[in-house]
């Protein structure tokens, strides 16, 4: 259907409702934290605001949890359906750890996602406490698990080969820790919460814009950007380190990465900007460079070799184009991250981050660039490992269920219009809620400047008149 | 040797199956009940009594999914294929019911389409299960290690009539929980429609073990063959017990009682399957010990569910404990 054969509609299904599905949870495993904190907070400060900041995020959670769950019911399926030969062959190794992840994770949230949604009368506030942390813990469970099956199809060891050719496991801890788990998993928990401070920023800085009293917004924004401002440099380092990983095991992806056709056996490579990758020629079109910056990233020195595709052969090297332009929008979106916040930090450190509109309309125009890296970022490592399933081992045509191109096309089509319909509404009442306002104005006389006992002067009442900076 | 890991793990999977259909089916089944309840306040209370428990009860399709992957992987890879479409359809409907959870309160003006993709998707869902069953009672092909049929040949008439006697099956289950779990107009609709439903689900259920022994004649062999019909014909008469049960529940206002002979007739039609199945995981070709993964990766997972699946079953059994009792229409959760 449409020239594609079924393995080209098999990929293109699974890239289409993975990519979906992985929208939900990076938002939501940052956000499950995040309530547990407020919660915490209210628990601890016995402060009504972060209560009503909890009821706020958490009706926009179960709307977004809601429809991860259930474009994540797919993905449990969607292996066999589409790609059994690899389920065959994969099962007995990731099998297992997918088994735990149901078991101690998703059981986990699902179980006190109920207590945490509607139950705070019936358990009390430490038992709601309790469930919101539970729910939380489960999310963390949840990226724990499935990035170690990632990571394994990636970097795979700790497994032998059977008769009827199934990998079958020989030592479990370094299946679980395979080398490149720890840095995927920081760096997409990262990603997670990097995600869900720019939305939860987004929000406040929306609302600071129509009212810049408005204490619920300022609360938000003043956590958000506190968060962006920790997490989003962290997530620069743990990307740099997953990087060096990458360069060790999977080379092609990162000359794929950076564009270089021709390897450096002496270093000192350019680090390309930008420009068009022309598998043809093997060539780089229009390249900006900077001499010498891309060995010093990734070697951390000047001297040591940098392989090129041209060391792999033809059949084994990843798309270029594709790799090379989501990882770059994924590096310009975590730098701007970073901007952002050091840009709030300078603000709150003047004293204005409540008061400076541009600032506010950054955050609301960042708001929904964490899922922008999070799908830019996969996008790199999933295409870049390709043609393999299992790296080295399994290659991609060889995973493909046994089922007619003319059946996953018509199941593709449906789920392009159901997610579209579905999780369009879905997107569009979440928007809704996050454009109502939280609190009521803060009360006069807890801000601004500091006044005279009795001699509040009457224009001091009406906000309009607190100077702006 | 029968007390081996694989036969365990088929033990663990079967039980993970039948939580799901038991919990999961009662929620299904509110939600193909929903257009008979006709105010928007009878709609509400009936959602609510399971919006909190929803989520969780459809984590157990997911254990049994990510189980097979995990344990019996040759049995997932030929399935899943063979049972395409089925599958397919039913992953959409769960999507279209499962948003309607939260997507109706978002909303005033398209409330009503919430409440119709949530009866659509309840509703296939359970006709998609019920087929996908069907089919596989009726044997798979398979060749190699992989299904050898093509995308069409799950439809026949046996499997979209165990497509319609779930449907059926699970308004019953969920006509009863509404019946155990409200007060008022919604209890007095639900009584009426357990009646339906339960007379049609035996008359269904009925139709389809009865044709069942005659698909395959390892089937007929472990029904009626001697000694084996000595056994196996207390499941109908435990069947029975469980109609007359239902019925004095019914008759005699214990509101409980009908909801957990509806459970325990899923439990003895389960059995009834098993009985039918075993040793076969994917009739007629496939055994449990030819499907399993190696030891290495069941003892693996077995450790871990020894120790969480009783952890599961403690929080999940405090979820429903602390949302016990019949829902009060004033407490609204949303």
């Amino acid at each position: 259907m449409f020239g594609f054969d079924a393995i080209e509609l098999a990929r293109i299904q699974f890239a289409f409702t993975v990519s979906f599905h992985i929208i939900f949870p990076a938002f939501s495993i940052g956000l499950a934290s995040y309530l547990a904190v407020l919660n915490g907070l209210h628990l601890w400060t016995g402060k009504d605001i972060y209560l009503r900041l909890f009821n706020y995020w958490k009706t926009i959670f179960a709307v977004a949890f809601g429809m991860g769950v259930v474009s994540g019911i797919v993905m449990s399926y969607q292996f066999g359906t589409n790609w059994s030969v690899f389920s065959d062959k994969a099962g007995p190794v990731i099998g297992p750890l997918m088994g735990y992840e149901v078991l101690s994770a998703f059981f986990l949230e699902a179980g006190f996602l109920g207590v945490m949604l509607f139950g705070r009368e019936k358990v009390g506030a430490k038992g709601h406490f309790f469930a919101t942390l539970m729910v939380a813990i489960g999310t963390l469970g949840s990226a724990f698990w499935i990035l170690s099956v990632n990571s394994w199809m990636q970097t795979p060891q700790g497994h032998g080969i059977n008769e009827v050719g199934q990998f079958v496991p020989l030592d479990w801890w370094a299946i679980v820790f395979n080398p490149s788990f720890p840095y995927r998993l920081v760096h997409m928990v990262l990603a997670a919460y990097l995600t869900t401070a720019l939305v939860v920023g987004a929000v406040g800085g929306l609302h600071l814009l129509r009212d810049r009293m408005d204490q619920g917004a300022r609360v938000m924004f003043s956590m958000a950007m506190g968060m962006l401002i920790v997490v989003a440099p962290l997530q620069i380092v743990a990307g740099d380190f997953h990087g060096l990983n990458t360069l060790e095991y999977q080379p092609a992806k990162i000359a794929a990465m950076e564009g270089h056709f021709e390897s450096h056996p002496e270093g000192g490579a350019p680090l390309i900007l930008f420009g068009i990758p022309n598998a043809e020629t093997e060539t780089f079109d229009y390249a900006v460079q900077i001499p010498y910056l891309s060995s010093l990233i990734l070697t951390h020195d000047l001297t040591s070799p940098l392989p090129g595709l041209k060391d792999f052969p033809v059949d084994e090297r990843p798309p270029v184009g594709i790799v090379f332009w989501s990882f770059r929008i994924m590096v310009a979106l975590g730098f701007a991250m970073l901007g952002l916040g050091i840009w709030a930090l300078v603000a709150r450190l003047r004293g204005t981050m409540y008061d400076r509109k541009w600032l506010h309309r950054a955050a609301m125009a960042m708001g929904p660039t964490g899922f922008v890296a999070v799908l830019a970022g996969w996008i790199t490592t999933e295409v870049g490992r390709q043609p393999w399933t299992v790296y080295g081992l399994l290659s991609t045509n060889d995973s493909v269920a046994p089922v007619e191109a003319a059946a996953v096309a018509s199941s593709l089509v449906a789920f392009i219009v159901v997610y579209f319909l579905l999780f369009g509404a879905g997107t569009y009442y979440i928007l809704r809620l996050m454009n109502k306002r939280l609190a009521d104005r803060i009360p006069l006389k807890s801000i601004g400047p500091i006044r005279t006992a009795g001699v509040t002067p009457a224009p001091a009442v009406d906000d309009k008149f607190i100077p702006a900076e | 040797m029968i007390f081996d890991l694989a036969f365990i793990w088929a033990g663990l999977i079967a039980f993970a199956v039948l939580a799901y259909v038991i919990l999961d089916g009662f929620d299904l089944g509110v939600g193909i009940l929903f257009p008979f309840l006709r105010s928007e306040a009878e709609k509400d209370l009936a959602m609510n009594t399971v919006a909190p428990v929803w989520d969780g009860n459809e984590t157990w399709l997911v254990l049994g999914g990510g189980g097979l992957f995990a344990v019996f992987p040759l049995a997932y890879a030929v399935v899943m294929p063979a049972l395409y479409v089925p599958i397919i359809v039913m992953l959409l409907a769960l999507v279209f019911r499962g948003v309607a959870f939260e997507f109706r309160w978002r909303t005033k003006r398209g409330k009503f389409l919430w409440d119709f993709s949530f009866t659509f998707g309840s509703v296939m869902a359970a006709f998609a299960q019920g087929i996908a069953l069907g089919a596989l009672v009726q044997g798979i092909l398979v060749e190699g290690r992989a299904y050898a049929g093509g995308n069409w040949d799950w439809l026949t008439p046996f499997s979209i009539l165990t497509g319609v006697a779930l449907v059926a099956a699970y308004a019953l289950m969920g006509a009863t929980w509404l019946v155990m779990k409200t007060k008022g107009p919604v209890r007095d609709v639900a009584r009426r429609m357990a009646v339906w439903t339960g007379a049609t689900t035996i008359v269904l259920v009925g139709l389809v073990s009865l044709i069942t022994p005659f698909l395959n004649p390892l089937y007929l062999d472990r029904w009626f063959g001697f000694p084996n019909v000595l056994f196996t014909v207390l499941v109908p008469a435990a069947i029975l017990g469980a109609v007359l049960i239902f019925i004095k529940g019914l008759r005699d206002n214990r509101d409980a009682w009908p909801f957990l002979a509806t459970v325990a007739l899923f439990v003895l039609s389960f059995i009834g399957l098993g009985i039918s199945f075993y040793p076969y995981m994917v009739p007629p070709s496939l055994t449990i010990w030819d499907v399993a993964a190696p030891d290495e990766s069941l003892w693996f997972l077995l450790a871990g569910a020894l120790v969480l699946v009783p952890m599961i079953l403690a929080y999940t059994a405090y979820a429903y404990w602390v949302f016990r009792g019949k829902v009060d229409p004033a407490g609204g959760y949303h």
